[in-house]
């Protein structure tokens, strides 16, 4: 597969500030949880923009994505607005979910962001429902799968990436490998690698370093557009780190990492500065995001409680 | 009118919800080629072709993941578990995601689906094909549970849950797929959550559901031969269950029987007699009585298993016992 730059998706630029419009609302979550205004347990995806961004990139908004309790990178990039995002991380009324789902079911159908999931493993097999959707209507529409390394151990898994082969199903497996699960090295958990396991169902593989995001969003376009061609799925890994704990709050102490993260910012800030673009400028579009995701965050502490009725309304469909 | 088995009327009521609603897709194991192992899905990839009718491999878990992806994708699912003891490799798509994303996602989507198995003893399945595992489901809000019991039924209530916008679990009972019986031209329709009188009494209500109405029918009989009408409700859907005929009834008769195949310890019948002795306590003449499995695994071996099974001798004692 060709890894060249990929000439019809957005400029480095637009990808730089996409990611960092979710790191800076990630930066925001910490905060909001620490003082309070976010309840509940979140994982952040600080260090894992670069996979988020270049991989959406790649997607149109009738394609689909399931994700993970690590899923706020994966919602923004797909589309959902900062509004919908903080308010639901605040369990308001006009969150995107009602406040009902919280960080761990933030969701947009209207944007084809099928939820993040709080169970490990649990959005795999919806993408591989929705990839059988996309093929009976016809069209060249594909849904991909985010999923953790610590799914890597999980039998779903295995089920979706057997029926996902032998079903040709329009569907690609997104691994964001960073090296935990929860509070173990991957390492200590799984006997086998992601490659030889896409080998086991006869799937191609590619698997490259995740913090590079021009990198991340060439494979994911070609990887997509071979999907959307063939019909048939494709497994990508891209090497990550988790920069925070499992979930805001976790002291880490098993943790003793040998080199500091890579942060895929970094890198595409020097590429972009490389490139002629004026730090200015840059500094320029960071207190452009910044006010963006303080305008939300205000918004949404000042978004209404919703009622244990309105929640009772809808247990079920009507 | 025609008679039939009740698999027949199962197969009849896929293929016409199949034809008259193109994003019906059902899929399971060996439901196909082979055409399902109580062969309710007979000649429907033939007629709908493999891409409606698709046959899965052996993973519960993925296909009931599958048909929640396939319900937020504008299809109505209608999956088949085999046994609904296998239920158990599924719980994951259909407890934690089915049951709970429309809620959880603030109502942005429906999650049409449906969960066809089947439980039951009396074929010396042993203890992994013949648990009752219906009271599971019914204690999950966002699922709906419907275990019918005639041809109609069956046939109505199967429309009803592919029609409906909530995961369904549609309980079938392996002991009745071969019973013959009527079903009409074209079957009544009934909404999920109706009971229905299915014998009339002024003595006593019976309220069952699932092939245990055939037991409570009898049961009624021999009790009318003792001069005590025993009128017998079939509740149809366990979830929602129709508590507004249970308590007309009760206030009635004053004596409740409530009797399912399923263990008795923590059955749907303990919500029922529960409920009943909250709001039905002043109609009550005697103490409400419950018929179940006992605590035990369904056992295999042929006298193990018959002596295990609830049945009209049960019923008949338990009725009695409400005189007590």
């Amino acid at each position: 597969m060709a890894r060249g730059r990929n000439q019809s998706g957005p400029e480095l630029g637009e990808l730089y500030r996409r990611m960092l419009l979710i790191r800076e609302a990630e930066k925001s979550c910490g905060a909001l949880f620490a003082e309070g205004a976010i309840p509940g347990f979140i994982h952040l995806s600080d260090g894992q923009e670069a996979v988020s961004v270049g991989v959406m990139a790649a997607l149109r908004p009738d394609d689909t994505i399931s994700s993970t309790h690590r899923g706020h990178g994966h919602a923004l990039a797909k589309g959902l607005s900062l509004d919908g995002f903080f308010r639901e991380l605040m369990g308001k009324a006009d969150g995107a979910c009602k406040g009902r789902g919280g960080s761990m079911h933030v969701a947009d159908l209207s944007v084809g962001m099928l939820g993040a999931n709080g169970i490990v493993g649990g959005g795999v097999a919806i993408a591989l429902g929705s990839g059988m959707a996309q093929k009976l209507k016809g069209g060249d529409g594909v849904a991909i799968s985010f999923f953790g390394d610590g799914a890597l151990a999980e039998g779903i898994l295995h089920e979706t990436l057997n029926i996902a082969a032998l079903k040709a199903v329009p569907m690609l497996f997104v691994c964001e490998n960073n090296g935990w699960s929860e509070f173990s090295p991957t390492s200590t958990q799984v006997s086998f690698t992601l490659e030889r396991l896409a080998a086991a169902y006869s799937l191609p593989y590619h698997g490259i370093d995740g913090t590079n995001v021009e990198a991340v969003a060439a494979l994911a376009a070609d990887a997509v557009a071979q999907v959307r061609r063939e019909r048939r799925p494709i497994v990508l890994e891209f090497f990550t780190t988790r920069v925070r704990g499992h979930y805001e709050g976790d002291s880490q102490r098993y943790r003793n990492d040998p080199a500091p993260p890579v942060d895929p910012l970094a890198v595409a800030r020097t590429l972009l500065l490389e490139q002629g673009m004026a730090e200015a400028e840059l500094d320029a579009m960071a207190e452009t995001v910044r006010a963006e995701v303080r305008a939300a965050v205000e918004a949404a502490a000042a978004s209404p409680e919703p009622t244990l009725q309105s929640a009772a309304d809808e247990v079920y469909a009507r | 009118m025609s008679e039939l088995r009740f698999a027949n009327a199962i197969n009849r009521a896929l293929d016409d919800a199949m034809a008259r609603d193109k994003t019906v897709v059902l899929l399971g194991e060996d439901i196909g080629k082979a055409g399902g192992i109580f062969a309710a899905t007979r000649g429907l990839q033939e007629r709908y072709g493999p891409d409606r009718v698709i046959d899965m491999p052996i993973a519960e878990n993925a296909i009931s993941g599958a048909a929640v992806g396939l319900a937020l994708g504008g299809f109505r699912p209608v999956i088949e578990i085999m046994f609904m003891d296998f239920m158990a490799f599924a719980m994951d798509a259909v407890v934690n995601q089915a049951a709970k994303l429309h809620f959880m996602f603030g109502g942005q989507a429906p999650v049409p689906l449906v969960v066809r198995t089947q439980h039951g003893g009396g074929l010396n399945a042993g203890p992994q094909h013949s648990q009752c595992l219906e009271a599971w489901f019914a204690h999950i809000p966002g699922l709906k549970v419907v275990v019918p019991a005639t041809l109609d039924d069956a046939y109505a209530l199967l429309q009803s849950a592919i029609d409906d916008p909530n995961p369904v679990i549609f309980v079938e009972n392996k002991a009745l797929y071969a019973m013959k019986g009527i079903l009409s031209d074209p079957p009544p329709p009934v909404p999920l959550g109706v009971a229905k009188i299915a014998r009339p009494g002024r003595d006593l209500t019976i309220v069952t559901y699932g092939a245990m109405l055939f037991q409570a029918l009898a049961a009624a009989e021999t009790l009318a031969a003792r001069d005590i009408e025993a009128e017998v409700i079939d509740l149809r859907t366990i979830q929602p269950w129709d508590e507004a005929a249970v308590l007309e009834s009760l206030s009635r008769t004053h004596r409740l029987v409530v009797a399912h195949e399923a263990v008795e310890a923590f059955g749907a019948g303990a919500e029922i007699a529960a409920r009943m002795a909250q709001i039905g306590f002043d109609e009550l003449d005697g103490p409400i009585q419950r018929v179940g499995g006992a605590f035990m695994p369904v056992p295999f071996g042929r006298s193990l298993e018959a002596a295990y099974l609830p049945g009209e001798a049960e019923i008949v004692a338990a009725a009695l016992a409400t005189y007590d």
